[in-house]
């Protein structure tokens, strides 16, 4: 970056860094050897799947690991100031007015019962001594300089009044105002809504230019990184396995550990067989749509019809505001929308586990919307509505292991009584889904996300529903479990002629699994279409700026 | 607006503990009239009292009466702000509680107010250093605070600071008989010596006061101490402490304003309902130090079979654990800026 004659020291060099956790299981090596630099002005994308170190690195780095962790190795240098050992004084001088950190998350990283300018005002007065009046000043233009709307209200607002969007500015805020040179950003948009993450992101940006920073801009989303860093790193297991500027890293990937990332990212072309190649479940798992043998003949009743759906709650809010669509027996819709749209909402009116205010919910042309959502269990059509839930975990009852999982519907629901027949069952469910038989014994806690996912899907088919709701399946999975999982999830469709609700926030996900998309906005349907007509050539202005908020890798991949 | 919510969630707490108040009165009155035990035998002349005396007795305490229509009329008295005639004292229950409930709660509150300013900061140092040797002290010493009983630790204070060391008076009440009372404003001695400048009644008055409110205090330090300890380490490990740790806050600020200010919302919930039980369960504490207290009233009168007294000290009780709770949930209200969102 500098032209001069003697090249200054990199503004951050990581040398061989090792990081221990002692846990109740032993010693876990989180980081194994990690060494990376950091010039002034660069922006470093730090990318890899849960458990790689990524996190570890970037808070050993700024020296915040928690008790358990321990640096065991390698040195950390700030502007050629070796930080490996530094006290805790040193650290405060250094937190903040030369490196600082924005978290995933933002709502949590903030103290929720001080105002947003008081927050500021101790962030300023970390640094230098400002009276109370010239701290509510600073705040203020700190909150100016991050675009928040209505700043001077925001000042003595309280996270919890703030969107996720707002109280990830408020961070941005906070942590440039030591002036830093070097902002850490771990996992800055991961929650938040895409045009949100996408906006977020183009400030963050923007700042560390105008500001001179560098960033290390750690992610698990490879279209991130490469939209927005000039070198990338990628991490497994503790160690950096390839780094290179985006543009050769996700045209041209080495190791194969980078190949199967780059292709499970879904883009705006891949199909869901590209995802995992040689792992497909079902060759003939191609783009969906394309088949012929899924698609609705004509005349036939739709499996689901919703008609004028309204969901309101107490205070006027109205979550679901008269949407009507309809589902043919196989078909799969896809449900879209950031949060607020009223997606999770529907499929939770669709399943029947909560009431509609109006509205008519017609399954097999025969009403199911009478019977209250609280003796739904009873009604017969129970067993052939079954949904997926977003967290893998808490929708699992901790108490029960895999097996019982998905024989509780049996039980429930067919009265099936122990014996060959629902173990059978269950093992045939398991087995559908990938999941090793060795593992039905294990309880949720002992068991991946992945595998965890599996389980859930397991429990869902096994009553062989008519239709399945997937409320976020992937939502919260690595991009390569994403991959299998959807696999999965398209090729149980194929076999069983399932019809699916997909509700997603992720719109590459929708477009490959789903032939007919609803957009929803705050509760109203803003367009339906099949999913040609959406992304090639959405009418609505706001599905327009949901498409192009979607952040590719494919422009790279392409070269 | 903030304090206006605040204001009608109180109300709106206030309406909804009423009919558990009404319960309370309608549960005791028929629990008392369970109980084995005639008052009418209780307070006839003598043993020797004949079945006619015993049944005129009974007749003008209005014990031959159906006891439906005994608690109607208890309950009409009641509307009325009468709480009955102790027979023991012969005063009006109302003028006996009102005589000694300052005392209870002069005793109750100092205690809490040494358990709080002993329980919280051990509970901070325990939670700062997990598991270090203060970890283990403070956890021994409220293993101790709670497996010994009040009469035992407060005989014990008694022996070693006044029998042994002579530094405590003689545990004998409120204050020493020869000494003169403070003129009577609010019943707390502390505040009427102090209102009225006599200085030595009030060290008096305080030096008498310090070994029962120990006493006290020693048996609940361990519930607030165990709690600030498990909220702080909880408020200490929470995503915002280590924001604030990466933009580089003095420790002090971090312990102290984020930390502590987030951590002590669940000890005021526990300090509150502390605070009723002390009242209501120090009955041995009073008992040892001769303390004029209103659970020892209450317990007197029951050993006698004298209806109102312990009718009317449920009732208070009742009535002062409906009202802390109002205070705990209008201090949460203002502590916590998200509580009035719901």
């Amino acid at each position: 970056m500098t032209a001069g004659l003697m090249p200054a020291p990199p503004l951050l060099a990581v040398d061989d860094l090792h990081v221990d956790f002692s846990t109740r299981n032993g010693i876990v090596k989180a980081v194994r050897g990690v060494s990376l630099n950091v010039a002034e002005g660069e922006t470093l994308g730090v990318v890899g799947e849960s458990g790689s170190g990524k996190s570890v690195t970037a808070f050993a780095v700024t020296r915040l690991l928690e008790a358990s962790g321990r640096i065991t190795g390698g040195h950390i240098r700030f502007r050629g100031q070796d930080i490996t050992r530094a006290s805790s004084s040193q650290l405060r001088s250094l937190h903040g007015a030369a490196v600082s950190m924005i978290f995933q998350n933002p709502r949590a990283a903030l103290n929720p019962i001080r105002t947003v300018g008081l927050q500021l005002a101790d962030a300023i007065n970390a640094h230098e001594q400002v009276s109370a009046g010239e701290g509510r000043r600073r705040a203020l233009e700190l909150l100016k300089s991050v675009l928040i709307r209505d700043p001077e209200q925001r000042l003595d607002a309280y996270p919890h009044e703030l969107s996720g969007g707002m109280c990830q500015r408020v961070m941005i805020a906070m942590a440039i105002a030591g002036k830093p040179s070097l902002l850490i950003a771990d996992e800055p948009t991961t929650g938040l809504d895409v045009t949100t993450q996408k906006t977020v992101m183009d400030l963050v940006a923007r700042i560390i230019t105008e500001r001179g920073m560098s960033m290390i801009l750690i992610t698990h989303d490879l279209g991130l990184a490469a939209r927005y860093c000039q070198r990338v790193m990628v991490m497994e297991q503790g160690k950096v396995v390839e780094e290179a500027t985006p543009r050769t890293l996700f045209s041209q990937p080495a190791h194969p550990y980078t190949k199967r990332l780059v292709a499970a990212s879904p883009t705006a072309t891949s199909t869901i067989a590209d995802l995992a190649p040689g792992e497909g479940v079902n060759p003939r798992a191609t783009r969906a749509g394309d088949d012929t043998d899924s698609k609705p003949t004509p005349g036939t009743p739709p499996l689901l019809e919703v008609q004028n759906l309204v969901k309101r709650y107490d205070r006027g809010v109205v979550a679901v505001d008269d949407v009507s669509f309809q589902i043919a027996a196989g078909e799969s819709l896809g449900l879209v929308g950031e949060s607020g749209s009223g997606k999770s909402t529907i499929s939770r009116l669709v399943c029947r586990l909560i009431d509609a205010s109006e509205g008519q919910i017609l399954f097999d042309g025969q009403s199911i919307g009478g019977q209250p959502a609280r003796s739904f269990h009873a009604s017969p059509v129970r067993k052939d509505i079954q949904i997926v839930f977003q967290d893998p975990t808490e929708s699992l009852n901790p108490r029960y292991n895999a097996f019982e999982c998905i024989a509780h519907p049996l039980r429930r629901l067919l009265a099936m009584k122990d014996g060959a027949a629902l173990t059978a069952r269950v093992r045939e469910c398991a087995t559908r889904t990938g999941l090793p038989l060795d593992l039905l014994e294990r309880f949720p806690h002992q068991l991946s996300g992945g595998q965890k996912a599996r389980v859930g899907i397991a429990r869902a088919i096994a009553c062989r529903p008519r239709l399945l709701i997937l409320d976020e399946p992937t939502a919260a999975l690595d991009v390569s479990v994403q991959a299998i999982i959807l696999q999965l999830l398209d090729s149980l469709r194929r076999q069983d002629g399932l019809s699916l609700l997909f509700v997603s926030h992720d719109l590459n996900v929708v477009r490959m699994m789903c032939e007919r998309i609803v957009v929803l906005r705050l509760g109203k349907i803003v367009e339906i279409g099949s999913n040609e007509t959406i992304f090639r050539d959405a009418s609505n202005p706001y599905t327009r700026e949901l498409i192009d908020a979607v952040l590719n890798i494919s422009d790279h991949r392409q070269g | 607006m903030k304090l206006g919510a605040t204001a009608t969630r109180a109300g709106r707490r206030f309406i909804s503990s009423l009919p558990a108040l009404f319960g309370v009165v309608v549960f005791t009155f028929l629990l008392m009239r369970v109980l084995p035990g005639d008052p009418a035998v209780f307070f006839a002349s003598g043993p020797q009292a004949g079945p006619e005396e015993i049944a005129m007795i009974r007749k003008q305490m209005g014990l031959d009466k159906p006891v439906p229509q005994q608690l109607l009329l208890y309950l009409g008295d009641l509307s009325q702000g009468n709480l009955g005639r102790s027979l023991t004292t012969g005063q009006p229950v109302l003028a006996d509680l009102r005589n000694r409930l300052p005392a209870s709660l002069e005793l109750t509150l100092t205690a809490l107010l040494i358990a709080l300013l002993t329980a919280v900061p051990l509970g901070i140092a325990a939670a700062l250093r997990p598991g270090s040797a203060v970890d283990h002290l403070v956890r021994f010493i409220c293993a101790l605070g709670v497996c010994v009983p009040t009469f035992v630790s407060g005989l014990l204070l008694i022996y070693v600071f006044y029998y042994l060391l002579g530094l405590a008076p003689d545990p004998t009440g409120r204050i020493d008989i020869f000494l003169s009372q403070p003129p009577r404003i609010t019943g707390f001695l502390l505040i009427d010596f102090a209102l009225a400048g006599d200085w030595e009644g009030w060290s008096a008055a305080a030096r008498q006061l310090v070994l029962p409110a120990l006493t006290m205090a020693l048996f609940v330090v361990a519930p607030l101490a165990r709690m600030t300890r498990a909220s702080m380490l909880a408020s200490l490990g929470s995503d915002f402490i280590r924001t604030a740790k990466s933009l580089g806050l003095s420790s002090r600020k971090i312990i102290v304003t984020y930390a502590l200010r987030n951590a002590i919302l669940p000890v005021l919930t526990i300090a509150g309902i502390v605070f009723s039980t002390m009242l209501g369960a120090n009955v041995l504490v009073e008992k040892v130090f001769s303390w004029p207290g209103v659970a020892s009233y209450a317990l007197d009168a029951l050993l006698s079979s004298d209806y109102a007294p312990v009718q009317g000290f449920v009732l208070l009780m009742a009535a002062i654990f409906v009202f802390v709770n109002l205070t705990v949930d209008v201090l949460y209200g203002i502590a916590d800026p998200r509580v009035s969102v719901e």
